[in-house]
């Protein structure tokens, strides 16, 4: 067996033949195994872009485990179907029995002038996807051509990037093969929200480039143009139907294939986006999972037929929730709309039974009407089916029903593997299923699915330690029980910790917590951030960010920072977004010297710990204050520096409601009112933005003091390791905390949070004069400098 | 000692005393970093440079004689090299072994 093309299709092939008795040989052009194309996205987006290697279908061990002989970056160059060989570009040659093409397709590109020029990209493959991230990087303005799926997906991407995007497209309206134009109108506004400029009925006659040669913009047909200094081309694919044509088969579009997915020659089959089946070629993944599993049939000589799919889409754009299936449009049809949410859902209906179906703004039900369409149910009702859809839940679904269709995992499966796995959390069921692996929009379902097989029990807890299955509630039973006092004695005692090891620095945090700090520390179990109190940057330096309480310095601080990044050549000092002065690029060596100059204290940049208390002005200052913000943030952060949290803590006192310390979105916030000071918690402006619960207000700074150590404690306390504040109540509730924090517990938690700070190392910057271990700061070959006692004193 | 010990140098790398239990530290050998670990039976040698961006190897979190490393957190064996999800390269793997106290490195 012969597979051309380690894309999607490939490897479907593979996964249909896995079982039957027939050596495999994958043939894959790019240099990377058959990965997820459909998510190539994840590329562009976040902070840290995901990898290829994180878009990986299966990993090299899969293929290895199935002696599947897997060649990368090679290229069959000749086919000949009467010898049966086929020939690589290095001139090797390959015998086969059957040889299926899945050479899938490459974006179209259109002949317009300039088109070639720099900064002009397409969005197919990884590469395209590191040229436009590292375009969108210097862009001022990008521009994308082509307003389907695809051209929608890549400028949402760009423009959340933060590039000013427009989408070109040549149609009056968006997604014309999907969305009837009632849908198509809601799109626009929807796509513009998110920052996105459409422009339709645009003809792009050609593209301008400056005098250096560099894309500058577009030309239209109608004389306008179109400043853009990053243009992306996605106005369609074109399959990869050379060697076919080369090698005698008959092409039309793609590589024409009968209902058996053979083509012209009874030894050679196509699948996927390069195959032409009733003069269809599909450009989604959906159908290549239908025509793989006829293929495998046809050639392992089991008699089955393609009948073609129905195309069906999810928009994979956050904040636009779009589903379409079948046709658009057809005489009889049925909408609903939504005058508040804005939500608009049609069936389309040939001779009684539904044939399309367009939801957008509210998508439930998608796969019940998904199925209708695939099985060509009768509908009486429509109104009603759709009713019925807007409730149903996936308990209506038939086992039929496929929930996943970009790896084609029907009901029945998902449910199967549950029972039989005994699976409990849905990372666990997207794992065995490969259900919600590919786009994950039907996550949502299959989290459901878990749901009712768990007769409603909720996911299984997140473990502290996966490995073993232990929980944070368990562990820490064991540690009280049998007073466990490290973390070797907590891997003794319940096996947590030994595998692969990744829990141990929660389980140093937990012993610690649990030990008010009187625990047995052991740097193995802490991140290197940990080991050496600095933070690990891409290039195995580090980043040194002294203490700065409330954001407030000196002269003299500052004239010794300067001296030591003069002193030490430190390629970047930069003023953080908290409030403080970061020393970025120091070797480990230095650190040591670096700490003693600067004579200031961590400022545990690096740890899961309290980082800053952020400060304004306040009444020292300001017109508008109302609390002094400077002192009581100096103060706050005092009396909480220093401990290990579960997650990083961030804080911020400001002197009144205009909030420009940002209280309102920090761990824990103070804001100063007529009359006393209000207390936030779980306020978040990162990944996730948050605004703050308000857990009270109190009359007095004392007292905005004791509720914020409480709260801290609590938090230190109850949370999950790597849980956030803001994650954390929003599973608990506000309330509970309310209780817990308010009531009659706060005298304790204050105490308890008192013995775990008299007892916690308030600056472990301190390490430079008595290092935990011989060589802390230096590799085996390499000094630190300037280790050891203080000259005069020691501490 | 067996043949192939004796066959090629041993290079004295440094004080076994040096690297921590579970711990890793690096060294220059020749053209290659070489990254020795201490576990909890014995001695182990990779190289030192993550096959993945560059990451430090030996300042990676050892356990279950597997070290993880601290960029990007992809696991490679201590043992055979390898990097334990498959989806990529593993790293070399060289015979470390402790003599009265001196750790002694042969580049494989
Ligand atoms: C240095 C700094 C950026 C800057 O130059 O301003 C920074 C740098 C990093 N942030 Fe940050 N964050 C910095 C302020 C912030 C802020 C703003 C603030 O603190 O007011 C936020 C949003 C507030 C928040 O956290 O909710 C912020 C949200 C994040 C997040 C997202 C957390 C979340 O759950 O949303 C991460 C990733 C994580 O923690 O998992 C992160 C992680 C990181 C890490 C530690 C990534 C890492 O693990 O290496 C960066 C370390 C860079 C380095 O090598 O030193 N950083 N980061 C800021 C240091 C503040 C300080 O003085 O300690
Ligand atoms: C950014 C993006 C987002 C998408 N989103 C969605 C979505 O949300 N939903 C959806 O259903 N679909 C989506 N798609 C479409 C989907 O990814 C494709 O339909 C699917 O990947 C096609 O798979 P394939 O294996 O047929 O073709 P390909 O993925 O193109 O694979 C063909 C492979 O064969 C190789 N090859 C070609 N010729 C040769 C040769 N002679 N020798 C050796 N190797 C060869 C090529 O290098 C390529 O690796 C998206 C596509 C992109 C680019
Ligand atoms: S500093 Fe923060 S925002 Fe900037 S790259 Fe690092 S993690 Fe992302
Ligand atoms: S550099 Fe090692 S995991 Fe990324």
């Amino acid at each position: 067996m012969l597979v051309i093309g380690g894309g999607i299709a490939g490897q479907a092939v593979c996964e249909q033949l896995d079982g039957h008795a027939c050596a495999i040989t994958l043939v894959c052009g790019e240099p990377h195994l058959p990965y997820d194309r459909v998510n190539l996205g994840r590329l562009l987006k976040g902070a840290e872009p995901a990898n290829v290697e994180d878009l990986l279908l299966r990993p090299a061990t899969w293929y290895a485990d199935r002696g599947i002989e897997v060649h990368l970056e090679t290229w069959i160059e000749q086919l000949d179907p009467e010898r049966r060989l086929a020939t690589t570009h290095s001139g090797t040659e390959i015998p086969f029995d059957y040889a299926v093409l899945c050479t899938g397709s490459t974006a179209l590109v259109p002949p317009l002038a300039n088109v070639a020029a720099p900064g002009v990209h397409v969005f197919r493959d990884p590469g395209d996807c590191a040229e436009i991230l590292a375009a969108a990087q210097t862009a001022d303005r990008a521009a994308v051509i082509g307003g389907g799926l695809l051209g929608l997906e890549a400028a949402h991407a760009i423009a959340s990037r933060g590039v000013p995007t427009t989408v070109v497209h040549l149609m009056d309206r968006l997604m014309e093969r999907q969305l009837d134009p009632d849908a198509a109108a809601l799109l626009a506004p929807a796509m513009e929200e998110l920052g996105v400029e459409v422009l339709l009925e645009r003809r792009t006659q050609g593209l301008l480039v400056n005098p250096d040669g560099h894309v500058g913009g577009l030309a239209f047909a109608d004389g306008g143009r179109l400043d853009a200094d990053l243009v992306v081309v996605a106005i369609g694919i074109r399959p990869h139907v050379d060697l076919a044509r080369a090698s005698g088969l008959a092409v039309n579009r793609g590589v024409v294939v009968d209902d058996r997915l053979i083509s012209s020659h009874p030894r050679v089959l196509a699948v996927g986006e390069c195959a032409e089946h009733r003069g269809v070629v599909h450009g989604i993944v959906a159908p290549i999972r239908e025509q793989a599993a006829v293929a495998a049939a046809t050639i392992s000589g089991h008699s089955a037929a393609y009948a073609g799919s129905i195309p069906s889409a999810k928009l994979k754009v956050m904040g636009v929730e779009l589903f379409a299936a079948g046709e658009p449009d057809a005489d009889h049809a049925v909408a609903l709309r939504n005058a508040e949410t804005g939500a608009y859902r049609k069936l389309v209906i040939r001779d009684g039974r539904v044939t399309g179906a367009i939801l957008m703004g509210d998508t439930r039900g998608a796969d019940l009407l998904l199925d209708r369409i695939r099985t060509r149910a009768p509908v009486e009702d429509p109104l009603a089916l759709l009713a019925e859809a807007s409730q149903a839940s996936a308990e209506d679904l038939p086992d039929s029903a496929q929930v996943c269709n970009c790896n084609g995992v029907c009901k029945g499966t998902i449910v199967a593997a549950i029972r039989a796995g005994g699976l409990g959390s849905t990372q666990e069921v997207v794992a065995v299923t490969r259900a919600g692996a590919g786009c994950g929009s039907c996550k949502p379902v299959v989290s459901e699915l878990l749901a009712i097989e768990r007769g409603g029990a909720g996911e299984e807890p997140a473990y502290l330690c996966p490995c073993r299955k232990l929980t944070r509630e368990q562990v820490a039973g064991r540690v009280r029980a049998d007073g466990l006092e490290s973390v070797s004695e907590i891997a003794q005692a319940c096996g947590a910790g030994r595998d692969c090891g990744a829990c141990k620095p929660g389980l140093a945090y937990l012993v610690s917590e649990i030990c008010g700090n009187r625990h047995r520390e052991e740097r193995h179990a802490r991140f290197i951030n940990d080991r050496v109190h600095a933070n690990i940057q891409n290039d195995g330096t580090f980043s040194v960010v002294p203490r700065m309480r409330g954001g407030v310095t000196s002269a003299d601080e500052l004239r010794r920072i300067a001296d030591v990044v003069d002193k030490y050549e430190i390629p970047m000092v930069k003023v953080t977004g908290g409030q403080r002065i970061d020393l970025l690029g120091v070797p480990k060596e230095q650190l040591p010297a670096i700490w003693e100059e600067l004579g200031m204290p961590s400022g545990h940049a690096y740890a899961k710990a309290v980082r800053t208390v952020k400060t304004c002005v306040g009444t020292d200052f300001c017109r508008f204050g109302l609390g002094n913000s400077i002192a009581l943030g100096i103060e706050l952060e005092t009396a909480m520096e220093g401990l290990y949290t579960p997650h990083k803590v961030k804080s911020a006192v400001t002197g009144c409601p205009r909030n420009c310390a940002e209280a309102y979105v920090k761990d824990i916030g103070l804001v100063a009112v007529e009359g006393g000071w209000e207390i936030y918690v779980g306020g978040a402006a990162g990944s996730t933005v948050r605004k703050g619960d308000r857990l009270t207000t109190v009359a007095s700074p004392e007292a905005a003091k004791r509720v914020a150590l409480a709260f801290l404690q609590h938090y230190r306390e109850s949370a999950e390791y790597l849980e956030r504040t803001y994650t954390y109540i929003e599973r608990v509730g506000i309330d509970a905390v309310r209780a817990a924090v308010l009531g009659e517990g706060q005298a304790e938690l204050i105490e308890r949070y008192g013995i775990a700070k008299a007892a916690a190392d308030p600056d472990p910057w301190r390490e430079r004069h008595h290092p935990a271990t011989p060589k802390q700061f230096e590799e085996l070959d390499t000094e630190a400098m300037l280790v050891g006692p203080p000259a005069g004193a020691a501490r | 000692m067996s043949l192939l010990e004796q066959s090629v140098t041993w290079l004295a790398i440094g004080r076994a005393q040096d690297i921590p239990p579970l711990e890793g530290r690096s060294v220059q050998v020749g053209e290659r970093r070489v990254a020795v670990f201490r576990l909890p039976d014995g001695w182990a040698a990779i190289d030192h440079v993550c096959p993945h961006a560059g990451g430090p190897l030996a300042d990676g979190m050892v356990s279950d004689a597997c070290v993880t490393c601290p960029l990007h957190a992809q696991r490679f064996s201590l043992i055979t090299g390898e990097r334990q999800d498959g989806a990529g390269p593993g790293v070399r793997v060289h015979a470390v072994r402790e003599r009265d106290g001196v750790l002694e490195l042969r580049v494989l």
